[in-house]
């Protein structure tokens, strides 16, 4: 069964859990270290590194705001290269249409590759509902199903279990879930990677749909692009007879050309590399070659709404590269749980507030999640001004103002004073064990408080009310959010 | 399904809230009005032709091909070779594999057609095939579904793939360069590297699911005079 967001956060759970966290601290530290590290000599390879960046964001601006003109083109693109275009509005729409489709085919299984799209849909559970079994076929996908788990990254989501445990949950869950892990499996990566080729293979040459996301939709074309490393996007995109991708609807670009800006920043931004080992590029069906049916699901599922704000609508640039989060200090003590959501790290806590409303105190929080320090502007290779948007929502969230929620526009009541303080302080829990970090972060937030001179509290106000930092012991945010929420640790 | 009204009545909505939503975008703008700067480079660096077939070779390096080089007429004996090599009994070829590539290879050829299932697949030693194009920045081979080159499933399920590149002619600069040659009309697979993941503790490990070894020959005929 797989894990759904719903209901987060819920950070504390077993008691083995916290045990954990010194283990997840200590991998995301060592990955995000270590990715940052690769990724600025990857980008350094490129002198002109600073003018795709600008023409990413440009090509992705132009593309929003003239929306209304390019997803009806690509519409016509798709169905005419022989594809079927379906329309979501939102996350249950876009569940019931793949699940229709699904059935329609007569099968009970579907493979998946990893997309970030059906996570924030919670697509697996509606399936399982169906009676029809979604199998990740990513990974670290893989490791998180079997372990009943959440993803904890966007580029690496098992980044918070460590290869003993990885082999556990090979060992005990496999045979749950078709061919078990081999006989005396170790825990060395090359054998682990081994099993779950084996494992998958089996499910690959059986499955008969696969679903997929997309990272770019090309609506002159009408052309599908899937940028991947371990082949299990290859595989569910052109062994199954039926393909469903479901792609949020500001993955579109205008023009093939248009790739060639993308293709040069996303996999350096991403995994620090000159390309990644594959890309996929498919437009309708082609005959004998691939899937005979292949369905796009558009879906909006808040993006409209994130649209509709004209500071907060960059967020849509995100190509998922996750290069903000291996710089972000709060994400690298935060984890990636702690954001409730699909989408970790500083996009999370601008992109998450903003699809879902700012609905409830998680998504109050998540503006606060940050010091302001500004990195992840620098490395967002589609140059979206994270900081602005959190300002800017931060704003929201105090003083109340215009809002869409659900394509109408409404007027939000500033948030209850307690009630604020509680998100800033929530979100702020991480800095307590880290004063040097608390300390710079104040700063910048005086510092922003001069960009906007009336009321900004967030982490610097409710930190500066703070007469005497607490002596906190060594703790971790899930167990200061376990505590503070007088929840079971 | 795509008149249903269900159909329609999600797309009215979608299309209506991108609309409502993007009220502060001057009516009369266009598209091509929001303007790109394109000032970004065309390819990073002159070369040479052979220049480029070099660069080529140290970045297929890089990222853990293995490569070997050749002219045309000592292809079909250094195909057989490495096929020998990898001890391949039963390699899958494209239908339209140039004559004479595996004319010295002793191995049973099987070829590509619409029956050949996935299974069928999943029991042969190895694959050849020839490419579209080949990036030298990145290190990237292309393969268009050719006909040297078949359906996209023969280079994915074998798990040795041996992939020839006609240099210099098949081999351009950059990314860039390269979608201007390609045609998005026919499905692109872009291949760098066997295939990997770091999943585990960020350890990279060859090859999960496609071909664990990936092996590119280049085949280098003398420059047209120019
Ligand atoms: S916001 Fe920018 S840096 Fe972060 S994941 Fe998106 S594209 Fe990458």
């Amino acid at each position: 069964m797989s894990r759904t967001y719903l209901g987060m956060p819920a950070f504390p759970r077993a008691a083995a859990e916290s045990t954990r966290d010194g283990t997840l601290r200590a991998n995301l530290r060592h990955a995000t270290h270590t990715i940052r590290a690769k990724r600025a000599a990857a980008v350094a390879e490129l002198e002109d590194w600073e003018r795709l960046r600008a023409a990413g964001a440009a090509v992705k601006d132009r593309t929003l705001h003239h929306l209304d003109h390019y997803l009806p083109l690509l519409e016509e693109n798709v169905t005419r290269a022989g594809g079927t275009v379906h329309w979501a509005a939102d996350a249950d729409e876009a569940n019931r249409i793949v699940t229709d489709l699904v059935r329609a085919t007569g099968e009970r299984e579907v493979v998946k590759v990893k997309s970030m799209v059906t996570q924030e849909t919670g697509l697996n559970a509606a399936l399982e509902e169906a009676g029809i079994r979604a199998y990740e076929t990513d990974l670290a996908e893989l490791i998180v199903q079997l372990g009943d788990d959440l993803p904890s990254h966007i580029l690496v989501p098992a980044i918070h279990r460590g290869r003993r445990e990885i082999r556990d949950v090979f060992r005990d869950r496999m045979a749950d879930w078709g061919r078990p892990a081999p006989e005396g499996l170790t825990d060395r990566p090359a054998d682990l990677a081994e099993a779950a080729r084996l494992h998958l293979r089996e499910k690959f040459l059986r499955c008969k749909v696969g679903i997929s996301g997309a990272n770019f939709m090309v609506a002159e074309t009408g052309t599908l692009v899937v940028v991947e490393s371990e082949g299990n996007g290859r595989m569910c995109l052109t062994l199954p007879e039926t393909l469903i991708s479901v792609v949020g609807i500001e993955k579109t670009v205008p023009t093939w050309r248009d790739l060639e800006i993308y293709l040069q920043l996303l996999p350096r931004s991403s995994t620090a590399e000159r390309m990644n080992p594959y890309t996929s590029m498919w437009t309708g069906t082609t005959d004998e070659d691939g899937p005979r049916d292949f369905h796009l699901v558009l879906l909006d599922n808040g993006r409209t709404d994130t649209l509709a704000d004209e500071v907060g609508r960059q967020a849509l640039r995100c190509i998922r590269c996750s290069a903000c989060l291996n710089v972000c200090p709060v994400y690298e003590r935060a984890g990636g749980h702690a954001y409730g959501s699909p989408y970790p790290g500083p996009i999370g806590a601008i992109l998450t507030p903003q699809l879902r409303g700012l609905a409830s105190p998680l998504e109050e929080s998540l503006p606060f999640a940050s010091s302001l320090c500004g990195a992840c502007y620098e490395v967002c290779p589609v140059a979206i001004d994270i900081p602005e948007v959190l300002v800017h929502l931060r704003e929201r969230v105090v003083e109340g103002g215009p809002v869409t929620v659900g394509g109408n526009r409404t007027v939000i009541r500033p948030a209850k004073r307690h009630a604020l303080e509680r998100a800033a302080m929530r979100a702020a829990g991480w800095a307590f064990d880290h004063p040097a970090a608390l300390r710079r972060a104040q700063r910048l937030a005086a510092r922003t408080r001069r960009v906007h001179p009336r009321r900004l509290p967030g982490p610097g106000r409710a930190w500066s009310d703070t007469r005497e930092l607490p002596e906190v012991p060594e703790e971790s945010f899930r167990d200061w959010w376990a505590r503070t929420r007088g929840e079971r640790p | 399904m795509t008149d249903g009204p269900a159909h329609s009545a999600g797309r009215a909505r979608i299309l209506g809230r991108v609309r409502r939503a993007l009220a502060d975008v001057p009516r009369y703008e266009r598209p091509e009005d929001h303007p790109v700067p394109r000032d970004y480079l065309r390819a990073h660096g002159e070369r040479t032709p052979a220049e480029s077939v070099d660069l080529l070779a140290a970045r297929l390096t890089d990222y853990r091909a293995v490569v070997h080089r050749t002219d045309p007429p000592g292809l079909p004996a250094l195909l057989a070779e490495l096929l020998r090599r990898r001890g391949a009994h039963r390699v899958v070829v494209p239908v339209g594999l140039p004559d004479g590539w595996l004319a010295e290879a002793a191995v049973e050829q099987v070829v590509d057609t619409a029956e050949l299932t996935a299974r069928a697949l999943d029991a042969v030693d190895s694959v050849v095939t020839g490419c579209a194009l080949a990036i030298a920045e990145t290190g990237t081979l292309v393969l268009d579904a050719g006909p040297d080159q078949g359906r996209r499933r023969i280079t994915l399920v074998p798990d040795h793939h041996l992939c020839v590149v006609r240099a210099p002619g098949q081999v351009v600069d950059s990314v860039p360069r390269a979608l201007e040659r390609l045609s998005p009309v026919r499905p692109l697979t872009w291949i760098s590297g066997p295939s990997a993941t770091s999943d585990i503790e960020l350890d990279r490990v060859e090859g999960v699911h496609g071909p664990r070894t990936l092996e590119v020959v280049l085949v280098e005929s003398p420059e047209p005079p120019s």
